[in-house]
């Protein structure tokens, strides 16, 4: 052709939206009640009504009440300030394993998808193989050996998830080094790091969201029945698997105290799951589909 | 069978956009098409031919909807059918070919199987007589041991009869209408050529009324008789086969036209200086364990050299499985050769890229096919502008940012690209921006693989102008592969021909017209359509040839052996089936590596087309 034929598609792509734009509505009430739930634990000593120890004069295990919202404990502990002050620990613990999880997951992940060969089969099948233990059995036998701790049940949830977040992070991995862009940034000679960093990264970050709030979900399950089994968390702190454990008593009779901590466990499954299950699509087409 | 008279009339298609909206695709189509004629409908893509094609089974894409005309066939109204009304249509009244016919077979169940399902599905008749018909369908295709093929499984025949295949499970049951959706885009060009034959003859025979639809107007010039130009969802012009190819009113189907007309852009550069920029020599390369013979368990490359002179450009010609995507990557350094050299500038040139120097691996650049699977959809174009310029040259801010906008001009694309993500670009602007990663590293040398395959003809014809235009600016030299003979003739100086690993012969383009060629070469070059109509009944006048006997080696004492043995029509038993061709320089400067002399091989040319053999 003769005359340069350049078109010109309309209005630039990349654009600035507001963050809210993109989520749809039940997304936005599970980020709603996670931002809560977040809050609650992140300000969790101002937050709470009565003094942690203090035992009510009504008594235990109180139905709901003006002065205990959510009734009393075993011990006649104010049932709200207890759940408010497990909230650190139920968030946090399940928090930084979910993070280191997914942090070692995905850079082993990513290791693998690029260099392929050797170093592949070795990861593969070493993380394999702590899969095939099962969960529960490895965080009792780790704990049995070296005792409870918040750090030693921070590092077991995050062995035991790890290899989840591999698999995921090395399948999608393997997919984009086969791209002809990687092929291109490899004859360019970058270096295998660039090439995990720069190239394949930005385009896995959607499903790595994702998946890390599957796993935060799975931590918190796990960390929530060994506190339920008296391994987890130890008093005097409680998280809010330790709670239901403690109120046990209460079941005979119905007592809310038993019902809340697990009903707060829920919760923030729920609403971690409306999130993950929302997130805008992190395609870059700069339309929403 | 005579087929109905069809009629669209005003067809309006719609397509659900974002926020509730709806974008014409279709926009007021109207044509009429008489029993036993062929309409070609002729565009680009998303010109909205599939789309018509489509809705003549009555059928819309997901997303899509018929939004109003009419389209008779025969008596009946196709739009105002029920579901259960059309499903009795399709298959049975309109047959539908589509382009690949691999995704359309069931890898499970044997070709018979899949190819009487027509008459089953529609109880038009028993099982023998349905295999019966099939049969003699398949004859009529030209199909291989027709008896027998409808018992083996899709992977088990080639790509050519696969189609042909398709085209008899369309044909059982005497449809009145049948819908061609490129057929034979996806192969390679002397296979399309027998498929073409075959589907040529059956329509014929048949007087089939049939809506032929693709991009490729050589083709179509063969394949219809009426020609429907759409762009964009709008009729542009209709007419008759010879007047459109000959006499095009519209201005886009002029310049549809222009751009399928080979035109040859020489840079008219010397080659500068004495020692060749690239010199490949004896390169054997592939995939698997070297063995003791020093030949890789799959080998892709047999012995390959070649000399590329600074400034010029050397076409790498070959089809499917020919190894010439490998002999890019072998010089890019993507795969390591199992012997021979690659010499850069007359220093040889470290196998893998991790061995090469950086001011080595910023010299040769490549340049893909697929702009969409090129360019990370995650960056910006400016961002993967900006990594070459950082890596090789060390430019930052500033000098950064001027330099991208230089090189955006280069492309001739406009600046404000630069903030754009590859999905913002349409096809012929990714692949710009992927032209203007490679010269941001001030390349001496560009791998070209397939860059304007994936593109319509109209854009793929500016980026070859653009090529041209780099070449004579920045006197970059090119390696330029592709399987299409008229893109290599329009950009290259020098053309090598690959097949099956081997090179058969190489060639200046001032030689093609009267050299010798190659029995592979000259299948080649006289299997690609020309833009005339009558071009197929021309070549295809020509008797199938016998080809002469010979042995069949088995495929471990095949190394060394001329690899177009089992389809060439001048081989010689004793000769060509025990040992290796000599590679001989003809006059003219041509190189081919064949048995047969200089004089044979001219003679071929002269000798109408042999058409392939059918394999046993």
């Amino acid at each position: 052709m003769s005359a340069p034929a350049v078109l010109v598609p309309p209005a630039p792509v990349v654009r600035r939206r507001k963050f809210l734009a993109d989520w749809s509505r039940s997304g936005k009430l599970g980020l709603a009640v996670l931002a809560i739930l977040v809050f609650v634990a992140l300000f969790a000593p101002w937050l709470q009504s009565h003094d942690l120890g203090e035992m009510s004069a009504a008594g235990v295990f109180q139905p709901m009440s003006a002065e205990h919202w959510l009734g009393t404990d075993y011990l006649g502990r104010d049932m709200l300030t207890r759940i408010i002050a497990g909230a650190p620990y139920t968030l946090g613990v399940a928090f930084a394993a979910t993070v280191l999880a997914c942090g070692f997951g995905a850079m082993l992940g990513l290791l693998a998808s690029v260099s392929g060969g050797w170093l592949d089969a070795v990861l593969s099948r070493t993380l394999d193989t702590v899969v095939s233990i099962p969960s529960k059995l490895l965080a009792l036998v780790i704990i049995a050996g070296f005792g409870s701790s918040t750090a030693l049940l921070v590092a077991t949830a995050a062995i035991v998830y790890t290899p989840g977040c591999y698999r995921i992070i090395r399948s999608l991995g393997v997919n984009i080094n086969a791209m002809d862009y990687v092929v291109v940034a490899r004859a360019r000679g970058e270096k295998r790091s660039y090439i995990m960093r720069r190239e394949i990264l930005p385009n896995i970050w959607g499903p790595l969201l994702a998946d890390m709030g599957l796993r935060f979900v799975y931590a918190l399950r796990l960390l929530a029945s060994l506190s339920f089994l008296g391994l987890g968390v130890q008093p005097p702190m409680a998280d809010w698997g330790s709670l239901v454990r403690e109120n046990l008593g209460a079941l005979p009779t119905g007592g809310v105290s038993v019902v809340a901590p697990a009903l707060a466990i829920a919760v923030l499954t729920i609403a971690v799951n409306l999130v993950i299950d929302n997130l805008p699509n992190a395609r870059f087409d700069g339309e929403r589909q | 069978m005579t087929g109905a008279t069809v009629i669209v009339d005003n067809l309006r298609v719609v397509a659900r956009a974002g926020h509730g909206g709806e974008t014409p695709i279709v926009k007021d189509v109207s044509f009429r098409i008489e029993p036993g004629e062929v309409l070609a409908l002729i565009g680009e893509s998303g010109s909205g031919k599939t789309t018509i094609a489509l809705s003549l089974l009555g059928y819309a894409r997901h997303g899509c909807r018929i939004a109003g005309g009419t389209i008779r066939i025969g008596e009946t109204d196709v739009l105002s059918l029920t579901e259960a009304e059309r499903r009795q249509l399709r298959g049975r009244r309109v047959a539908y070919i589509a382009q690949s016919a691999a995704a359309s077979f069931n890898p499970s169940r044997t070709v018979m199987d899949q190819v009487v399902e027509t008459a089953r599905i529609h109880s038009l008749m028993p099982r023998e007589e349905a295999e019966r018909k099939a049969v003699a369908l398949f004859r009529e295709l030209a199909l291989p041991s027709p008896d027998t093929i409808g018992q083996r499984y899709p992977h088990q025949v080639s790509g050519g009869q696969l189609q042909r295949l398709m085209a008899a499970m369309a044909l059982m049951s005497d449809p009145d209408l049948v819908i061609l959706d490129e057929p034979t885009t996806a192969l390679d060009v002397t296979t399309q050529i027998e498929v073409l034959h075959a589907f040529r003859r059956v329509v014929r025979e048949h007087k089939t009324t049939a809506v032929y639809v693709t991009h490729d107007l050589a083709v179509v010039a063969q394949m219809a008789d009426r020609i429907l130009v759409l762009r964009d969802g709008a009729q542009r012009e209709i007419g008759a086969t010879p007047q459109i190819i000959g006499a095009p009113q519209d201005e886009y189907t002029r310049s549809l036209i222009a751009a399928a007309t080979p035109r040859a852009r020489p840079a008219d550069t010397a080659p500068k200086g004495e020692t060749p920029l690239l010199e490949i020599r004896q390169l054997v390369a592939g995939y698997g364990a070297i063995g003791k013979n020093g030949r890789p368990a799959a080998p892709v490359l047999d012995d390959v050299s070649l000399r590329l002179s600074r400034g010029q450009a050397v076409g790498v010609i070959g089809e499917s499985g020919s190894g010439k995507t490998t002999l890019a990557r072998v010089v890019a350094g993507l795969v390591a050769p199992a012997a021979g050299q690659v010499l850069f500038d007359g220093r040889p040139l470290p196998a893998l890229v991790a061995q090469r120097t950086r001011e080595e691996l910023r010299r040769i650049q490549i340049v893909f096919q697929m702009a969409d699977t090129a360019l990370n959809p995650a960056h910006t174009v400016g961002d993967i502008l900006a990594r070459p310029l950082q890596l090789y040259r060390g430019l930052k801010s500033d000098a950064q940012q001027r330099r991208i906008l230089q090189l955006l001009d280069l492309v001739q694309l406009p600046a404000s690209c630069a903030t754009r993500l590859p999905a913002g670009l349409s096809g012929g602007q990714k692949q710009r921006v992927n032209l203007a990663r490679a010269l941001a590293a001030e390349p001496d040398l560009i791998l070209c693989d397939e860059v304007t395959s994936a593109l319509d003809t109209v854009v793929g014809a500016a980026i070859l102008d653009l090529l041209a235009q780099l070449r004579r600016e920045l006197g970059v030299s090119y390696m330029f592969i592709s399987h299409d003979l008229n893109t290599v003739r329009a950009v290259c100086d020098d053309i090598v021909v690959l097949y099956a690993g081997q090179k058969v012969e190489a060639l200046g383009r001032d030689a093609f017209a009267r050299a010798a060629r190659h029995p592979y070469f000259h299948m080649l070059a006289t299997s690609v359509p020309e833009l005339r109509p009558g071009w197929l009944d021309e070549v295809g006048a020509a008797q199938r040839a016998e080809l002469p006997l010979v042995a069949t080696p088995a495929p471990s004492q095949r190394a060394g052996l001329c690899s177009f043995l089992d389809r060439c029509p001048l081989r010689v038993a004793g000769v060509c089936d025990t040992q290796t061709p000599p590679r001989r320089e003809l006059e003219g400067g041509v190189e081919v590596f064949c048995h047969r002399s200089g004089t044979d091989l001219v003679a071929l040319q002269k000798t109408p087309r042999a058409e392939e053999p059918a394999p046993v």
